[in-house]
């Protein structure tokens, strides 16, 4: 299924509205490391389970990662359910990133802002 | 927002047990009914009996290269070597009939088999290297190899035989069918998954490209080719046991796996087989 068969609805531009409204600003520069880092099969490992835009072989096992700044109001939501994915749902298949100490803090903050910025 | 992670890689996951163990009074009868129905309609395509195909049995698209494999398959010569090793007298002058007896096509079937002597689970690779090492032969690889080839020839003999391993009413073989059944739900490894996350909840489904096979049936084929397994190896025997398999799905989730023919796998090799009850047994069989 192609990625714009979900974005093309008129709240992906509402979405974009919000994201110029946003007061945190995330760096140019940890959106890219953060997107290597979700991509990377040694640490994220997002496609494995979730379909993201422009990342190819994705798994079909999870929600595809798409209008995030709609799903997550609060970046701090999104982070928690990265860093630990169980303390919403104890029978979640998406391993605990922080708590299980795959990514340290800072990767995670970058992987949150790639994610945020989808 | 500090990191309060584990440091260490968990072999035992959380004790957090996911739905399907949670009737914990339930029979081993009960359990296997509950599997395999679950499968049943999950896959209203697939016929019961086509359940031994692993990821065969829920995709045409893969099924018609596989099909064509298994016209010349890659494990035929290694089958006639595990019954050259067959019939090769030990030392002593006696041979692997001396423990399992003559008809080559009854044996499979007995195992993995609850021993109230011994008050374990016992497995076919088990008992052939037990037969060597009381006839004062070494123990042969666990995983690959000439146990693999011998393990090869007698399931092949086996073929078309139904799988109907017994849980015997006795607390302690009972004991071992539930360590290896909570072995199997419990998530384990810095992924932090279940046997049961991947083959159970998510059978079906595909991780990246990789399509996961439903846990009914898994036990039936061994062992298997493996063309990776294959690749790895320089004489190009891609043959590996079950064993090797639990091995890597432990891996894969970053967890440190068991030994070959430790109590843990053993114990859910007891409970997996049984899980298959009703099915063929269709060892050796080819895997990509
Ligand atoms: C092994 C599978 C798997 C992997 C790998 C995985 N996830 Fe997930 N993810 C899930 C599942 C399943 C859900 C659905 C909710 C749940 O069960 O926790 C989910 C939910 C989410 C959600 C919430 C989506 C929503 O709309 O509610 C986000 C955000 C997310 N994952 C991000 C990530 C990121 C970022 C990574 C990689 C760093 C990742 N996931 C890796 C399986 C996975
Ligand atoms: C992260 C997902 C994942 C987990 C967790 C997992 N497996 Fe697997 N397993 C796979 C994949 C992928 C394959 C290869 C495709 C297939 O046959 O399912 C596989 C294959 C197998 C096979 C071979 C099936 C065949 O027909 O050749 C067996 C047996 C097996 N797994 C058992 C287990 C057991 C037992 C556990 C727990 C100890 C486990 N798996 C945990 C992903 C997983």
């Amino acid at each position: 299924m192609k990625m714009s068969k979900w974005i093309s609805t008129g709240a992906a531009v509402a979405g974009f509205a919000v994201a110029m409204v946003s007061s945190s600003v995330a760096m140019a520069g940890d959106i890219e490391e953060g997107k290597a880092l979700a991509f990377s099969k040694k640490k994220g490992n997002c496609l494995g389970c979730h379909r993201i835009e422009g990342g190819a072989q994705a798994g079909d096992i999870a929600p595809p990662i798409l209008m995030m700044k709609y799903r997550y109001p609060n970046k701090d939501e999104l982070r928690a359910q990265i860093w630990d994915a169980t303390a919403a749902n104890p029978h979640s298949v998406m391993p605990p990133f922080g708590r299980h100490n795959i990514m340290t803090d800072s990767e995670i903050d970058k992987v949150t802002e790639f994610i945020y910025s989808l | 927002m500090k990191s309060r992670g584990i440091k260490i890689l968990m072999s035992m996951g959380a004790a957090a047990l996911v739905m399907g163990s949670v009737v914990v009074q339930a029979s081993p009868e009960d359990d296997r009914k509950a599997f395999q129905t679950y499968y049943v309609e999950k896959f209203p395509n697939t016929e019961f009996s086509d359940f031994n195909n692993g990821v065969y049995s829920i995709s045409e698209s893969f099924r018609e290269q596989w099909e064509s494999i298994e016209e010349f398959p890659p494990y035929e010569t290694f089958v006639e070597e595990g019954e050259e090793e067959w019939n090769k007298p030990f030392k002593n002058g006696k041979g692997y009939s001396s423990c399992f007896g003559d008809n080559v096509s009854a044996i499979r079937p007995e195992y993995p088999r609850w021993d109230a002597q011994r008050e374990q689970v016992v497995t076919l690779e088990g008992e052939l290297n037990r037969c060597r090492t009381d006839n004062g032969e070494k123990a042969l690889k666990w995983k690959r190899g000439k146990l693999a080839h011998l393990s090869a020839y007698i399931s092949y003999e086996a073929r078309g035989k139904k799988i109907n391993v017994v849980i015997p009413d006795d607390p302690k073989a009972l004991a071992a069918y539930e360590q290896g059944k909570h072995f199997f739900y419990a998530k384990r490894g810095q992924l932090n998954l279940a046997c049961a996350d991947c083959h159970v909840y998510q059978s079906g489904q595909h991780v990246r490209r990789e399509l996961l096979s439903p846990g009914l049936g898994q036990a039936s084929g061994w062992p298997v080719f493996r063309a990776k397994w294959s690749g790895k190896s320089k004489s190009g025997d891609g043959l590996g046991t079950l064993h090797r398999r639990y091995g890597g799905c432990n891996k894969q989730v970053r967890a440190k796996p068991f030994k070959a023919q430790s109590e843990q796998y053993r114990n859910l090799e007891f409970f997996h087989t049984y899980m298959s009850n009703g099915l063929e047994w269709n060892g050796p069989s080819y895997r990509k």
